[in-house]
């Protein structure tokens, strides 16, 4: 045991002493919360307020715009086509007399493109005004039509979406939880990747510089192997810890930097602007994200979190670890192997997205509880409520299964790493290796 | 001469071929052992199952007496596999004392000792660079120094003078001689016959798999020696008459080596040559080379290993 712990030490030292790994830990979070804060600033600062003229003479028109931040309306008869720059407007909004027999044009004229948003800002007020004339023509009064809009979801009725389970009573958010749930799944196919990756590169340094031979002298090759995925799985979570913490520093000092309305103003550009041009980026479902901190349950959230990454980790790695020590040289040699690993990987994925949004879907279940796809998958379940969504039995199945995987690819993986590490120059196929991994010992 | 290692009947078959097959012999505590044989001979096989690397299909190893347990018995071995390796960017100092932790060995006890090897051999300079900075001999050097750190009863070491220089070599070969001294067990695989001679008490000369010689350097020269003696005379004599004591093999400028006949001794050459007036000023035996019994053992045989189905 005493060796194990060497191994151990010694992995993760190095790897946490390396440059690219510190530089890697601080960088990315700076970078990301930068990379927030220019957005939100430059979404703020694109929003221009446009002074448009409005030439309106059908005098349907008349007051009826409502200015906003983003456009400001003047209603001028005096101005038109010709001269509307001259007076200081960016443009000017041509209203000829309305018929209704005929479709007349409305139209918007400037010299510089004004803008989607501003197109689509100003067509939807020409919109209400239409509309709110022909409720008026038929005789309803404008102050209904006001009442009637004023009235959203809120004052009529409520909205609520509840899980019943036995006698709980609990409030979901489906938007919250497939939220949650996608950013778990993520960061857990990510791990697998780059940890994975990294185990498999470590056991193809030992064999390529020729070190196994000697370190098995002193070593079992189970020890070497297993010293090297648990210094690694440290490596992980030291990152990880790191990166939550800076994180959560970093965008606390942003908020403090950034002015609280400045951030809402710069939502609520994203949402004004028409579906197509709407910034999804990241950084603004971030900043959504960090309002939603209500009811989830973190504790069991963090405890899963914890066990999937942990025991994703491990089963995987035991796998790369098994690739790593046949590879010769031959980079390709490396691809190929490592297909069969990185298939069911990016699988779960994909499995996982349609978990995120119908969490109680047969693919959803069988996926959450198979261990190939388990510590992605059941992630994305979780938010959605345990024992709701996810009932216990299944909770504690995919758990003791993903135990048991990782157990037995771990056994599989011991026997092909010890023949395989020493092994020089041969190819390899998956005939053999299985021959390896099943013979007696 | 007690045994540290004893192997009996040893057997490691791969799919292509018999690597090892039925091999038996004793290494003896203090010798400096040599394990000869042609490439593809088995000997690397061997030593990775005295190491306990390998597992022996059939037939035992027994260390100190007891049988071989390589998890426990591991830390009285050092071992310089014939590829040599090192974690190329992990610093020097720090390397030699994980590798000889993982032998047992207390921390500060490992650095002190380190500390001894680099003063000895000037390597102190090396402690913060990396691995990958040395040069090929440098790192042999180190990786000899990591093999006897921690005073182990058995040293195994796998050509360790190939690919260094003349003087290297010296020094390597120097610190094998005074480790002996000290009490260690040296067993070196090698293919460098000159350096055998110099230094091996013990020798054994595998080929495919199977044992061909076993015994002391000096009982083995003994066993093939061919009764050639060079004489040198005052005035070479560069022939002499036919006679029944031994027949003339070959000339040098300064002297001539007889092949003295069956039922005669160097004493009947001597006393025959003196009879005739010849001044003698040398007279000693030519025993054979370990290089010559070695090519004359293993002539005939094809000069590298062929593969061959195994049926076990």
């Amino acid at each position: 045991m005493d060796k194990i712990w060497l191994i151990i030490k010694r992995e993760y030292l190095t790897r946490v002493r390396n440059k690219t790994f510190i530089l890697s830990t601080f960088l990315l979070p700076i970078v990301m919360i930068l990379f927030i804060g220019g957005v939100i600033l430059l979404t703020v600062k694109s929003v221009d307020q446009y002074k448009i003229a409005v030439n309106d003479a059908s005098g349907m028109f008349k007051d009826e715009f409502k200015s906003t931040k983003m456009v400001l309306y003047d209603y001028r008869s005096d101005i038109n086509e010709k001269n509307y720059m001259k007076e200081g407007y960016s443009g000017i909004l041509m209203i000829p007399i309305l018929h209704k027999e005929k479709k007349d044009t409305i139209r918007l004229i400037s010299e510089k493109q004004l803008g989607l948003m501003t197109d689509d800002a100003i067509r939807k007020e020409i919109n209400k005004a239409v509309e709110d004339r022909m409720f008026q023509d038929r005789g309803i009064d404008r102050r209904v039509i006001d009442s009637i809009r004023e009235n959203s979801e809120n004052s009529v009725y409520e909205f609520r979406s509840l899980q019943v389970k036995g006698g709980q009573v609990k409030e979901s958010n489906s938007g919250r939880s497939y939220g949650i749930g996608f950013a778990c799944g993520i960061l857990i196919y990510i791990t697998l990747f780059i940890y994975g990756a990294a185990v498999m590169r470590g056991v193809m340094e030992e064999k390529m510089n020729r070190i196994a031979e000697v370190m098995i002298s002193s070593a079992k090759p189970f020890q070497l192997m297993m010293g090297k995925i648990i210094g690694i799985a440290a490596v992980s979570l030291t990152q990880f810890l790191m990166w939550i913490v800076l994180m959560s520093v970093l965008s606390t000092a942003l908020t403090a930097f950034i002015p609280h309305d400045m951030i809402q103003q710069a939502q609520q550009v994203n949402q004004n602007m028409p579906n197509m041009a709407q910034n999804n980026s990241m950084a603004f479902k971030i900043l959504e994200f960090k309002n939603v901190f209500s009811d989830v349950n973190w504790g069991l959230l963090l405890f899963c979190f914890l066990y999937y990454f942990l025991g994703g980790y491990l089963f995987y790695s035991a796998l790369f670890a098994a690739v790593g020590s046949v590879v010769n040289e031959d980079p390709q040699e490396a691809q190929a192997l490592m297909l069969p690993i990185t298939m069911p990987i990016i699988l779960s994925f994909i499995v996982m997205s349609i978990a995120a949004s119908t969490p109680s879907s047969p693919v959803a279940v069988w996926g959450s509880i198979i261990p190939f796809s388990s510590p992605i998958v059941m992630m994305a379940r979780i938010p959605y409520g345990v024992p709701g969504t996810v009932p216990y039995w299944q909770l504690a199945l995919s758990m003791v299964l993903l135990f048991l995987g990782f157990l037995f690819t771990t056994w599989m993986s011991a026997k092909i790493y010890r023949t395989g590490i020493l092994l020089y120059g041969k190819k390899v196929n998956f005939r053999e290796l299985g021959r390896w991994a099943f013979r007696r010992s | 001469m007690e045994s540290l290692i004893s192997v009996e009947h040893l057997k490691k078959y791969f799919a292509t071929q018999k690597a090892v097959d039925d091999i038996s012999f004793k290494i003896y505590k203090g010798s400096i052992f040599g394990m000869l044989g042609p490439n593809g001979a088995g000997k690397t096989t061997l030593l990775r199952m005295i190491t306990g690397i390998f597992y022996p299909d059939s037939g035992e190893i027994l260390f100190n007496g007891k049988k071989f347990n390589p998890s426990n018995d591991a830390a009285y071995i050092g071992y310089m596999p014939e590829e040599r390796g090192l974690y190329k960017r992990m610093k020097i100092g720090e390397q030699a004392i994980y590798l000889a932790r993982l032998k047992g060995l207390s921390r500060a006890d490992a650095v002190q000792k380190i500390r001894y090897w680099f003063e000895k051999l000037e390597m102190q300079s090396w402690w913060n660079k990396k691995v990958e900075d040395l040069s090929k001999g440098m790192s042999q050097k180190l990786q000899f120094v990591t093999t006897v750190l921690h005073e182990p009863q058995l040293i195994i070491l796998d050509e360790p003078f190939s690919g260094l220089d003349p003087v290297n070599a010296n020094l390597i070969k120097d610190e094998i001689y005074r480790l002996s001294q000290k009490g260690s067990t040296i067993v070196f695989s090698t293919h460098r016959m000159e350096q055998v001679e110099e230094i091996c008490d013990h020798i054994v000369l595998i080929n495919k798999g199977t044992k061909i010689l076993d015994g002391t350097v000096r009982q083995v020269k003994q066993d093939f020696k061919e009764n050639l003696f060079q004489i040198g005379f005052e005035n070479h004599p560069h022939s002499l008459p036919p006679n029944q004591i031994f027949e003339v093999a070959g000339t040098t400028d300064h002297s001539l080596v007889v092949k003295i006949k069956d039922g005669y001794k160097p004493h009947d050459v001597l006393q025959y040559l003196l009879s005739q007036q010849h001044e003698i000023v040398l007279f000693h035996e030519i025993l054979p080379s370990l290089n010559d019994i070695f090519i004359r053992l293993v002539e005939g045989t094809p000069l590298s290993r062929q593969f061959q189905p195994v049926v076990a």
